[in-house]
């Protein structure tokens, strides 16, 4: 798969929590965009959509703080 | 989406039924009004398999799939909704750390709690922090290899039994998830009692002062606690709650097609006056319609799809509202009778009105369903003006 597949995944994927447009480095947690049950959907969304298990050792924000954050962390747990 | 029940969730489905009716139908009133469950039917549970229903094999469980646990819960949400609240936090806390526990943590743990060997306790709510959970006051402060806690939780469910609780707390300043033994130095409970309902729930107070607990305690990391620990366990509670509320409507259902079929007023049964069928029809109408919402729940939680957790909490919003609906009506059919210690409906009555309020009140609900629902609205709206883009272009 890749990197612009995954982006477009994740980019649907997010359209689906947030209004707004938002670049691929903007800041999902500081900006206030997401709710409470965002973080679990979207460890669910990744673990289902790309085959992976987001564990202890992966929570970590800069993981998920950003589309681009995302995107490089499914890659490096599909490797 | 498949509504027919394999033959082996038949199967338990029976066991469970069994169950409920054997051992604990005849004397969940009693314990109600004792406003404590005996140990030997909370072992009695565990031995079944029910307590640590969700724990797979590999940790000594019994790895029940969605709709099976589904199933279980229902089916004690029907016997007892006090006991129905000790599956629902105990699995909170094996949810927790299925997800997010150590390998380490989840071999210490894992297999006791699916035993029942350690009861699980679920410590979020504080005496001045309800919804707003993010701002919980208790503090762990990282000291040499340990973890200091000061604080209080309140309304927590088998608190007073409980032995290891998930305690949230800001480390850092930042919500964060700990497991804490009840024998811990600085840890002691303080029994709740002369709630409303959930009266056999054994709830307490929980009391930290300078409790201080091993840093490999810690469960998912510094700051994560609320969004991803806190948020798999609520989840799950959400899960439980929506299946116990179908249960409980049954029962409230099957106490008014019994009572209304032996009560006579102006020489015919209650179940002869349309005013009393209608009552009924609503009834059946409105569990029918929360079993299949927890269906669908299931459905997507077997398949571990994002949606399922808003979809949860649709379950849980429509069917906790619903048995507030059908309790009422149940006590209102059963007339002075419902509202005395001889009828169990007014026991069902007054835990619906807890099942509005754990694990997200209907308000908090309403809130996140109605965003998603303009959400999607949004989207929709997005979709079809790309569309009429393309087509034009």
């Amino acid at each position: 798969m890749t990197t612009t597949d995954i982006l477009e995944k994740t980019k649907s994927f997010l359209a689906q929590f947030i209004s707004v447009q938002v670049g691929n480095d903007d800041d999902l947690f500081a900006s206030g965009l997401v709710n409470s049950l965002f973080a679990m959907q979207l460890v669910l969304f990744v673990e289902k959509e790309f085959g992976v298990k987001v564990e202890n050792d992966d929570l970590d924000y800069d993981n998920f703080r950003t589309l681009n954050a995302i995107v490089g962390f499914i890659q490096r747990k599909m490797k | 989406m498949d509504l027919e029940l394999t033959s082996q969730q038949k199967q338990h489905q029976e066991q469970f039924r069994a169950f409920v009716t054997q051992e604990m139908a005849p004397y969940a009133d009693q314990w109600d009004q004792d406003e404590r469950i005996p140990s030997e039917v909370i072992q009695k549970l565990a031995n079944q398999g029910y307590l640590g229903a969700i724990v797979p094999s590999e940790y000594g469980g019994p790895g029940m799939d969605a709709l099976t646990f589904g199933l279980l819960c229902e089916e004690i949400g029907g016997g007892s909704a006090s006991l129905l609240s000790l599956i629902t936090v105990h699995g909170m806390v094996c949810q927790a750390l299925l997800k997010w526990g150590t390998p380490a943590q989840k071999t210490q743990w894992l297999p006791k709690l699916a035993t029942g060997e350690v009861i699980g306790g679920f410590g979020l709510t504080e005496p001045n922090v309800g919804s707003d959970a993010k701002s919980i006051e208790t503090t762990a402060t990282h000291v040499d290899n340990a973890y200091v806690l000061n604080g209080e939780k309140k309304w927590i469910s088998f608190g007073q039994v409980a032995n290891l609780f998930l305690i949230f707390a800001q480390c850092e300043g930042k919500p964060s998830a700990f497991l804490v033994t009840r024998d811990r130095p600085g840890f002691s409970t303080l029994p709740i009692n002369g709630l409303l309902g959930f009266r056999s729930a054994m709830l307490a107070q929980l009391l930290m002062k300078d409790c201080r607990i091993p840093e490999d305690h810690l469960v998912g990391k510094i700051g994560f606690g609320f969004s991803h620990v806190a948020g798999a366990a609520l989840d799950h509670g959400r899960y439980c709650v929506g299946w116990g509320c179908v249960g409980g409507g049954q029962a409230c259902l099957d106490a008014c097609l019994y009572y209304t079929g032996e009560r006579k007023q102006f020489g015919g049964f209650l179940k002869g006056h349309q005013l009393i069928q209608q009552m009924i029809a609503n009834m059946i109408t409105q569990i029918k319609a929360a079993r299949l919402l927890c269906y669908h729940a299931a459905y997507l939680k077997d398949k571990g799809d994002p949606s399922l957790i808003m979809e949860t909490s649709i379950a849980k919003y429509f069917a906790s509202q619903m048995i507030n609906q059908v309790a009422s009506d149940a006590v209102q059919i059963h007339g002075a009778n419902g509202c005395s210690s001889d009828y169990p409906v007014q026991r069902y009555l007054r835990d619906a009105k807890i099942m509005e309020i754990i694990e997200g009140s209907s308000q908090m609900q309403q809130i996140i369903i109605a965003k998603s629902g303009y959400q999607n609205f949004l989207l929709e709206k997005r979709k079809a003006r790309r569309h009429d883009d393309a087509t034009q272009s």
